[in-house]
């Protein structure tokens, strides 16, 4: 079935689809997955705080039943698979964007795919504080709230960084797939061109900027986790040589 | 309660407490009525092997930990009465440093001081001008721009006393604050803890398991066994004359004295006792040879030098009758600080 790939017309018809469609569709994917990971992170985090420090034996419990709740919220919307849960939240889709068709649209349920995620992926960051530090706030006077925000979130940053870039990664790959509902992106021109009509040349390319785009969010985050960590001892030895 | 000066002598208070976890295997007791009066201005020390309830005891008095029973006064004010908020403008008077330093490893030092005050919303260039300052007082003000990873342990404790002192507290709580610590760097630690308790009249409450730690610091210890205080007082008197099993386990690591000195047919036994003399200068037992002509076997010795006196235990055996031992013992005892008595040990 490839065996029409690689002939001339081929190639220039790709082309012509790459020059005409490439350009747009890239940077629908990025500002798509950006700002899908950065509404992601904004619900996700304090979630994510709030079943680290609500929990029984936390800094600040909270009741047992609103916490048993939102784990239940969290765990279903994780459970069902991101190409249904595009269908599901239409409704809520056309309450906030006004229709549920295109990329602006495909925001929505990228979003409510994330969050959990998000929150789940903050949550084992907090626990991995080291709860001597916790209690060192505490025996400073420190209140709930300055604990979470002067000690938890900013001991935890690197980790923070390094577990956003594989949410970033992961809704880029998700983002791809909101080609089917209309999104925009890479995702559709593999879908529209390569899958439905036979273009596998411009399906190729389109998965190869995608990986590429993988590459380097991923890079990008893991030298930002790295430059940030102050417990690695060899940096002031980097300076110096 | 003894008022002196419109202050309470007794910075620190601790009333009948106890403290019951309850674990899946029932309640543990870890501690168990408590009673300890702690001078303002004092060293004071809190021994015990692991397990003995230390950490939870001194939990209790910044109130980490909610006594199950009993009553915590510092300065005069019942801790256990207090609201969450009362009870956090409390704990800037009683600041604690830990075995692990417990420093934010994603702050500078700088900011690692200045966090007790950024709590307190005190305008930044004030906060910085006291975290300097303080990080002058422990020696480290060129570290100021440096993370914790990059500092030695006992450069991390420095950091950790100076943000403990930057809420001028009352009281400073150590957490097995040395242990961490090689013997050098844990000596230079105790000094600046001395020097702290000397310049700013801080009370200081040491946890410690090292005996080393109570000796060279502290004025008043307690000995901490199973959640009981079994034995306190003044570290000389603890130390020269442990009574209870505990403290002597501590006192004579390697055994109680002479359990296991086993004694021929006709050898008498003299223990001596160095409570307190000056006796490091003079050969006692080289004398009792030359001057009396009574030699003597130590079979067992344990002797500490406490700021400059003698105390401890040396189990002499002498071969002879009754009256050579008798004149061994009035000759030992002309020695102020010395004790001596004849003993029974078990014979082969």
């Amino acid at each position: 079935m490839f065996s029409s790939i690689f002939t001339s017309e081929a190639f220039a018809e790709a082309w012509t689809i790459i020059k005409t469609q490439f350009p747009l569709a890239l940077w629908e994917t990025f500002y798509v997955t950006v700002l899908a990971t950065a509404f992601a992170i904004i619900i996700g985090l304090p979630l994510g705080v709030l079943l680290v420090v609500g929990e029984k034996g936390g800094i600040k419990p909270m009741p047992k039943a609103l916490m048993a709740v939102i784990n239940f919220i969290i765990n279903i919307l994780r459970s069902v698979p991101f190409l249904i849960l595009m269908i599901l939240v239409f409704p809520l889709t056309r309450v906030i964007i006004g229709t549920t068709v295109g990329t602006v649209a495909s925001i929505v349920p990228l979003v409510i795919a994330a969050f959990p995620f998000v929150a789940r992926l903050v949550e084992s960051c907090l626990r991995e504080v080291n709860p001597n530090l916790i209690e060192m706030a505490q025996s400073t006077g420190a209140t709930p709230f300055q604990i979470i925000c002067k000690v938890m979130i900013p001991e935890s940053v690197p980790s923070l960084i390094s577990n956003f870039t594989v949410a970033i990664t992961t809704i880029l790959g998700y983002s791809a797939m909101s080609g089917i509902i209309g999104g925009g992106g890479l995702g559709k021109i593999a879908i529209n061109y390569g899958y439905y009509r036979y273009k596998y040349l411009v399906m190729f390319l389109a998965v190869i900027l995608l990986i590429i785009l993988v590459q380097i969010f991923q890079s990008v985050g893991t030298k930002l986790a790295i430059k940030t960590d102050k417990r690695l001892k060899n940096q002031t030895v980097k300076k110096r040589s | 309660m003894a008022v002196f000066s419109g202050r309470y002598f007794f910075m620190i208070e601790i009333q009948n407490l106890s403290k019951t976890f309850k674990t899946a295997d029932g309640d543990l007791e870890a501690l168990k009525h408590i009673d300890l009066s702690i001078a303002d201005g004092d060293i004071f020390g809190i021994i015990g092997m692991s397990g003995a309830g230390k950490s939870t005891l001194v939990r209790c008095i910044n109130m980490l930990e909610r006594p199950t029973e009993g009553t915590v006064c510092v300065d005069g004010v019942d801790l256990g009465q207090l609201s969450q908020k009362e009870l956090r403008a409390q704990r800037r008077d009683i600041t604690m440093i830990f075995q692990a330093f417990n420093l934010l490893m994603q702050r500078t030092c700088l900011k690692n001081v200045m966090f007790p005050l950024e709590l307190l919303g005190m305008n930044r260039t004030e906060a910085k001008k006291k975290a300097l300052e303080l990080l002058e007082i422990v020696g480290l003000q060129d570290k100021a721009k440096a993370y914790p990873a990059q500092l030695s342990g006992g450069q991390q404790q420095r950091v950790a006393i100076a943000r403990a002192l930057t809420t001028n507290p009352k009281v400073l709580l150590c957490d097995e604050a040395t242990s961490a610590l090689d013997p050098n760097t844990t000596n230079s630690i105790l000094e600046l803890i001395k020097d702290i308790n000397k310049r700013l009249g801080i009370t200081v409450v040491v946890i410690t398991h090292q005996m080393s730690v109570v000796e060279s610091i502290c004025k008043h210890v307690a000995i901490l066994d199973m959640g009981e205080v079994v034995e306190q007082g003044t570290v000389e008197e603890v130390f020269s004359h442990p009574k209870s099993t505990a403290a002597k386990n501590l006192v004579f690591p390697e055994g109680e004295e002479g359990s296991f000195v086993v004694g021929n047919e006709g050898e008498h036994f003299i223990r001596v006792v160095y409570n307190g003399a000056y006796a490091a200068g003079k050969p006692m037992i080289a004398r009792l040879a030359i001057e009396k002509g009574i030699e003597a076997n130590i079979s067992y010795a344990s002797t500490k030098g406490i700021s400059g006196k003698a105390f401890g235990t040396i189990l002499l055996s002498i071969s002879g009758d009754e009256n050579t031992v008798k004149e061994a013992i009035a000759y030992l005892t002309t020695e102020p600080g010395i004790e001596a008595e004849e003993v029974e040990v078990n014979v082969q």
